[in-house]
C-alpha cells in the first residue's frame, strides 16, 4: 500500500480522535507539572484542524494537508504547544512538499523534520523533559527501521514505539524548559505531557497505515 | 466559588467589549481576533509598543493603552498565551511605518506565540523587535529552567519604552531602553490565597488557612517557600532582601518602589507594605525618588502582592515622568 493524501487525511482525523479521547489524561499530567490546560488545547486545536479536513482539495499532496494542520494549529492552540506543533507540522510539510506518495524515506524525512522544528522553535535537547524527547528517539527508530529494510507500516511502528518509550522515560527526569521546569525536583515522578501527547500522535500514524 | 461571570468561555471577549466601551475615549477593540489598540492607531513615524500575554492580570496590558505607553495589547484566554494570529493582527494595526516593539514576559507560551508572530510580521514586511521581561527573582536563572519570569516590572517597562517611542526614539533605541529597565528591575511576590480560573472553577493551588507561599508567579507557579503567615512587616523582609541582593542595589541609588497588589488585597494593606519597605531601603541608603502602588499586574482575585524595585538615572526617570494618558495610568496631560 501507498501512503498518499488518503493516508495523511485519515492520520489526522484518527489524531483528532485520539486527542478528544485523551483530553483529560493530557489535562491530568499538565495539572502535576504544568497549568493545566494542554489537554483542552490540544482537544480546541485537533478539532478545528477537522472542520477543515473535508475542504482539502482532492488533488492534495500528503504535504499540503500538513501544512493545513500547521496554520490552523498555530492559530487555535496557544500556551506554548501551538507554535511547537505548528512549526513541527510546518516544517514537516516543506520537507516532503513535492511527494505525492511517501516511501520509507519520506517518511524518515518528515519525521526528522518535524523534530528538527520542535527544537528549532522550542531549543530543547534530549533529557529536557519535553516533547524531544519523545521525537529524537522516533526519528531514529524510524532511521535505523528504514536502514534495516523496514517497510512504512514497520517504520511507523517503529517510531511510535520508540516515542512511548521516549514519553515514559520522561517521568524521572527534572524539567530544564517550560513551565514545569519552574518545579524543580518536584517534577520528578510526573510524564511530560507534551512528550505524551507527541506518543500518542504517532502511534496514530502507524495505527492509521495498519488500518489502509 | 462566586464569580460575576455569564458564561465561563466568554470571559475574556466580554471583559475586552466592556473595556473598549469603558475607554472610547482612549481605544478602539477588535472582537475578532481580539485585540485592544489605542484610539488614533497607527501613529505615523512612531515606533509601535505591542504587549500581551494571559488575560486574568488586569489592568495589565489592556490598561496600559495609550498615548505615552502600549500602542497595542494583546489579551489571551485566562493565564494562557495569545496564538500569532492576534498579535499578528495588532502588530500591524500599530505599525506606523517606524517598527515595532513587542514587549513580552518570559513564559515559554508567550515567548513562542510572539516569536511566530514576529517570524510572520517580519514575512510582510514589518520591523518587529522583542525584549522579554524576566525580573521575578524568586526564580533561579540558569540554563536549567525556563528562565526567569515576567511579573510587575513589566508595567515600568512598557511606561518607560512607551516615553521612548513617544518623544520619537527610533525602534533600535526604544529595544535598548526597554532593555536597560530589563537589566535594573527586580521583583518579588507573595500569596496568601490561591486565585480561581473561571473555567477550572477550583483554585489552581492550596494554601492552609495560615499558610503563604513565598515567591509565587502570578499564575500561582510555585514560589521559594510556604511558610506560616507572619506580620507584614517580616513578609516584606523577606521579599526585599532577594531582590536587593540581586543586582545589587546598593547605598547612593536611587530607584522607583512600586507595590503592586496581587488582586484580592485591600490598599491598606498595601500601604502597610510601603511603610515598610520605604524604611527598609531608606536603611541601605537607597532613596526612592518615584513610587507606585496599587494593582496594577493582578493574579485575579488573587490576596497578595509583589515589590518592585527599579533602579533610575536622570533618563529613566525623565521618561517615566512623562505624559502618560492610559486607563490605569494617567498624569502630565
Amino acid at each position: 500500500m501507498k501512503l498518499g493524501a488518503t493516508w495523511a487525511k485519515a492520520w489526522i482525523r484518527n489524531s483528532a480522535g485520539v486527542m478528544s479521547e485523551h483530553r483529560i489524561e493530557l489535562i491530568d499530567l499538565d495539572r502535576e507539572i504544568g497549568d493545566g490546560d494542554h489537554g483542552e488545547n490540544m482537544d480546541r486545536g485537533f478539532q478545528a484542524v477537522l472542520a477543515k479536513l473535508d475542504a482539502v482539495p482532492a488533488e492534495a499532496r500528503p504535504g499540503d494537508v500538513l501544512k493545513m494542520v500547521a496554520t490552523t494549529l498555530i492559530s487555535t492552540v496557544g500556551g506554548a504547544a501551538g507554535p511547537l506543533y505548528g512549526t513541527a507540522f510546518l516544517k514537516a510539510a516543506i520537507s516532503i512538499a513535492d511527494e505525492t506518495d511517501l516511501d520509507g524515506a519520506a517518511l524518515v524525512t518528515l519525521l526528522t523534520a518535524a523534530r528538527d522544528g520542535i527544537v528549532l522553535r522550542g531549543k530543547a535537547e534530549s533529557g529536557d523533559k519535553t516533547m524531544v524527547d519523545a521525537w529524537t528517539p522516533a526519528v531514529d527508530a524510524a532511521g535505523a527501521a528504514h536502514a534495516a529494510g523496514a517497510d512504512d507500516l514497520a517504520i511507523l511502528r517503529a517510531a511510535a514505539d520508540a516515542a512511548e518509550a521516549g514519553a515514559l522515560a520522561t517521568e524521572p527526569l527534572v524539567a530544564r524548559k517550560g513551565r514545569a521546569s519552574y518545579l524543580g525536583e518536584r517534577a520528578i515522578g510526573h510524564r511530560d505531557p507534551g512528550a505524551q501527547s507527541s506518543a500518542l500522535l504517532l502511534r496514530a500514524a502507524a495505527d492509521t497505515a495498519a488500518e489502509a | 466559588m462566586k464569580k460575576l461571570v455569564n458564561d465561563p468561555k466568554n470571559v475574556v471577549n466580554e471583559a475586552v467589549a466592556g473595556f473598549g466601551a469603558a475607554h472610547a475615549d482612549l481605544v478602539r477593540v477588535s472582537a475578532d481576533p481580539i485585540f485592544i489598540v489605542r484610539k488614533d492607531a497607527p501613529v505615523a513615524g512612531k515606533v509601535g509598543i505591542v504587549s500581551g500575554g494571559g488575560s486574568g492580570h488586569e489592568p495589565m496590558h489592556g490598561g496600559f493603552v495609550g498615548p505615552g505607553m502600549l500602542d497595542a495589547a494583546v489579551p489571551g484566554p485566562v493565564f494562557t498565551s495569545p496564538t500569532p494570529d492576534p498579535i499578528l493582527a495588532a502588530t500591524k494595526a500599530v505599525d506606523g511605518g517606524a517598527g515595532v516593539l513587542h514587549i513580552v514576559k518570559n513564559y515559554t507560551g508567550d515567548v513562542l506565540n510572539f516569536e511566530t508572530a514576529a517570524d510572520l510580521a517580519a514575512a510582510d514586511g514589518v520591523e518587529v523587535r522583542s525584549v522579554l521581561v524576566n525580573d521575578d527573582v524568586a526564580v533561579k536563572d540558569s540554563l536549567y529552567t525556563a528562565g526567569r519570569r515576567g511579573v510587575a516590572g513589566t508595567v515600568l517597562v512598557e511606561k518607560i519604552a512607551g516615553a521612548a517611542a513617544d518623544r520619537g526614539d527610533d525602534l533600535e533605541s526604544v529595544a535598548l531602553v526597554a532593555e536597560r529597565v530589563i537589566g535594573q528591575v527586580r521583583s518579588m511576590g507573595v500569596a496568601l490565597t490561591p486565585c480561581v480560573v473561571p473555567h477550572a472553577g477550583q483554585p489552581s493551588f492550596t494554601l492552609a488557612e495560615d499558610e503563604i507561599e513565598i515567591g509565587i508567579g502570578i499564575h500561582g507557579e510555585p514560589g521559594r517557600e510556604r511558610i506560616k503567615l507572619e506580620p507584614a512587616d517580616a513578609i516584606v523582609d523577606r521579599l526585599l532582601g532577594p531582590i536587593l541582593d540581586d543586582i545589587p542595589f546598593v547605598a547612593g541609588d536611587k530607584v522607583l518602589l512600586l507595590v503592586n497588589g496581587m488582586g484580592g488585597t485591600p490598599q491598606v494593606e498595601l500601604y502597610i507594605v510601603f511603610r515598610r519597605a520605604a524604611e527598609v531601603l531608606a536603611e541601605r541608603g537607597i532613596e526612592v525618588t518615584r513610587t507606585l502602588v496599587g494593582n496594577f499586574t493582578t493574579s485575579l482575585e488573587m490576596q497578595g502582592m509583589s515589590i518592585t524595585v527599579l533602579k533610575l538615572d536622570d533618563e529613566l526617570t525623565t521618561l517615566w515622568d512623562a505624559p502618560v494618558q492610559t486607563a490605569a495610568l494617567r498624569w502630565g496631560r
